[in-house]
């Protein structure tokens, strides 16, 4: 299938000669939820406002539903709703007025209906005639998302949607999120939480210092996170492993005192208790044992760490 | 092109004149009244007629275009300045919209806005004075043709300013006074001919005495060349706008 957004070779290179995107390929797919994620200063805006037009690229190419971003930038830009991550809005508009004039501006007939229909989904309707200045922070975050699906977006960008909002409120933008993607909206959503990425992401992205170091499913990296490691601290030190436990996944380390034994906790069996058994028929006793288990967030960090 | 964002833009600028009439419009008439009461009434019965023309009414359409040229630039900078300022502006960056709707949508609704308080200062200036406008027609061509100019030199203006102070520092260093020493309140002819020369040089002479020609038929310079400088003027914006948004001068950087 076409992917919805396809970025090709993609570099930004500003004026002070700051490379913020190194060659970035990426594609997105239809009606997925794509997590990006980097730390700051890694590139991850500057990529979202490339492609929704705001920046000029230095060179490279975007595509939207086959649609040169540039070229053609009428029809990418109209099937493109972007909530920034920052909250600049018209501080004396009201929520109703605002969205009228989004809806306007990305070149659709008014529609007192939709308008309607978007507030609302956002809770946003009691509120409709209230000066945004007069809204809290939660609620201005939302009439920017109200206003960034007036015009009934095929592809949103959340850049960081949930940066500075209580639970509560997060809990809500997740529930937004999923209504979205079930309705067939595409959403991009940057991130600093890896619980929000591992809450909502269909595919993960890892961008940093301009570069996209990894991309790939999200259960595939749930997997990975599935793996647990039970470390056993040995009373006395062994030469190596016994052969009779050959059918475990086991690591022994360098003097002889530690046994790592690899599992995978989604698995059917974990094997520990039959490899406690074995240990103990082989003669091998241990004094302290502990397990631990590696995060997205160590992945990411790992990731992160290696490019630097 | 895309209709109902220029009808957004348009939409949104004049409710946002109407929640500031004050500002907008009050403002403008009631400095221009105060300069009329002063120069044309008070002062103004002392002065003799200038071309057969009382000082009261001569004076007129040089304070509607001291207002119109002040009002459309500080309408327009302060329009896209603001939403800079603000950091709004990425949504009208990320729309589907090229430089000639963004125009039409800003400088058309500055440009009316002038145009409605020139109407105003006229009509108000009726009241005081016996006004007679000679060429309807040409005096409306100059009304529209100016404020559109100076609402894109705005535009320009807000653009370029990365702070409050340069979205202040032209119209108050350049503009004011190009204008005040433009003929607003006396006829070129009054000064001494070295000055006569010199004043030939500031643009903003053409525009008033182009003005004053379509009200009482006398004028500094001829009609044709005033309308010459004023399309001049409108060109030389146009295409600075348009090279602004081809190249993301300060906007896409």
């Amino acid at each position: 299938m076409q992917p919805i957004i396809s970025v090709n070779n993609l570099t930004k290179t500003y004026a002070g000669g700051f490379e913020a995107l190194k060659s970035v390929s990426l594609d997105i797919h239809r009606g997925e939820i794509f997590g990006l994620l980097g730390p700051n200063g890694a590139g991850k805006t500057t990529m979202i406002n490339i492609i929704c037009g705001i920046v000029t690229k230095t060179s490279g190419t975007v595509t939207v539903a086959g649609h040169d971003s540039v070229s053609d930038y009428r029809k990418t830009r109209s099937m493109i709703g972007l909530v920034p991550q920052e909250l600049p809005a018209e501080s004396f508009e009201t929520p109703y007025n605002a969205c009228r004039f989004s809806r306007g501006l990305f070149g659709k007939p008014e529609d007192p209906g939709q308008v309607e229909k978007v507030l609302k989904s956002l809770s946003l309707w009691d509120k409709k005639d209230e000066k945004i200045i007069m809204l809290s922070g939660g609620m201005k975050r939302r009439v920017l998302i109200s206003k960034a699906l007036a015009h009934e977006p095929e592809i949103l960008f959340l850049d960081e949607p949930t940066a500075g909002v209580d639970v509560e409120l997060r809990q809500d933008m997740w529930n937004v999120v999923r209504e979205l993607r079930a309705s067939g909206v595409t959403v991009i959503l940057t991130t600093h939480y890896i619980e929000e990425a591992e809450q909502l992401a269909d595919r993960i992205g890892v961008i940093n210092h301009g570069e996209v170091i990894l991309v790939d499913e999200k259960q595939k990296l749930m997997r990975e996170l599935g793996k647990k490691e039970l470390i056993l601290h040995l009373t006395e030190a062994i030469g190596r492993i016994p052969e009779r436990l050959g059918g475990y996944e086991l690591e022994l380390n360098e003097d002889g005192t530690e046994l790592t034994y690899h599992y995978d906790t989604k698995g059917e069996h974990t094997g520990i208790t039959a490899l406690l058994g074995e240990l103990s028929e082989a003669g091998i006793r241990f004094n302290d044992l502990n397990t631990k288990q590696s995060s997205l967030e160590e992945i990411f960090v790992g990731l992160v760490h290696q490019s630097r | 092109m895309n209709f109902y964002a220029i009808r957004a833009i348009y939409r949104t600028e004049m409710a946002r004149m109407m929640r500031t009439v004050v500002q907008s419009i009050v403002a403008p008439v009631l400095s221009t009244s105060l300069y009329f009461v002063i120069f044309g009434a008070a002062i103004g019965s002392r002065i003799t007629e200038i071309d057969g023309v009382s000082y009261g009414a001569f004076i007129v359409p040089g304070l509607i275009m001291l207002s119109i040229m002040t009002e459309s630039i500080s309408n327009s900078s302060f329009a896209i300045y603001f939403p800079k300022f603000t950091g709004t502006i990425f949504e009208l960056l990320s729309a589907p919209v090229s430089f000639v709707e963004v125009l039409l949508g800003y400088v058309g609704a500055a440009a009316t806005k002038s145009v409605i308080i020139g109407g105003i200062i006229l009509t108000t200036a009726s009241f005081f004075v016996d006004i007679e406008v000679a060429h309807p027609g040409i005096m409306l061509l100059f009304l529209v043709l100016i404020s559109v100019s100076f609402s894109l030199f705005g535009f320009i203006l807000g653009v370029w300013a990365d702070g409050w102070e340069k979205l202040t520092i032209i119209p108050i260093l350049v503009i004011m006074p190009l204008t005040f020493l433009g003929g607003t309140f006396y006829s070129i002819s009054m000064l001494p001919p070295a000055w006569q020369t010199v004043s030939l040089f500031n643009p903003v002479v053409y525009l008033i005495s182009g003005f004053r020609w379509s009200f009482y038929e006398n004028a500094d310079v001829a009609v044709g060349l005033s309308l010459a400088m004023v399309m001049t003027f409108l060109a030389l914006c146009l295409a600075t706008v348009w090279w602004i948004f081809r190249t993301g001068y300060k906007l896409r950087n």
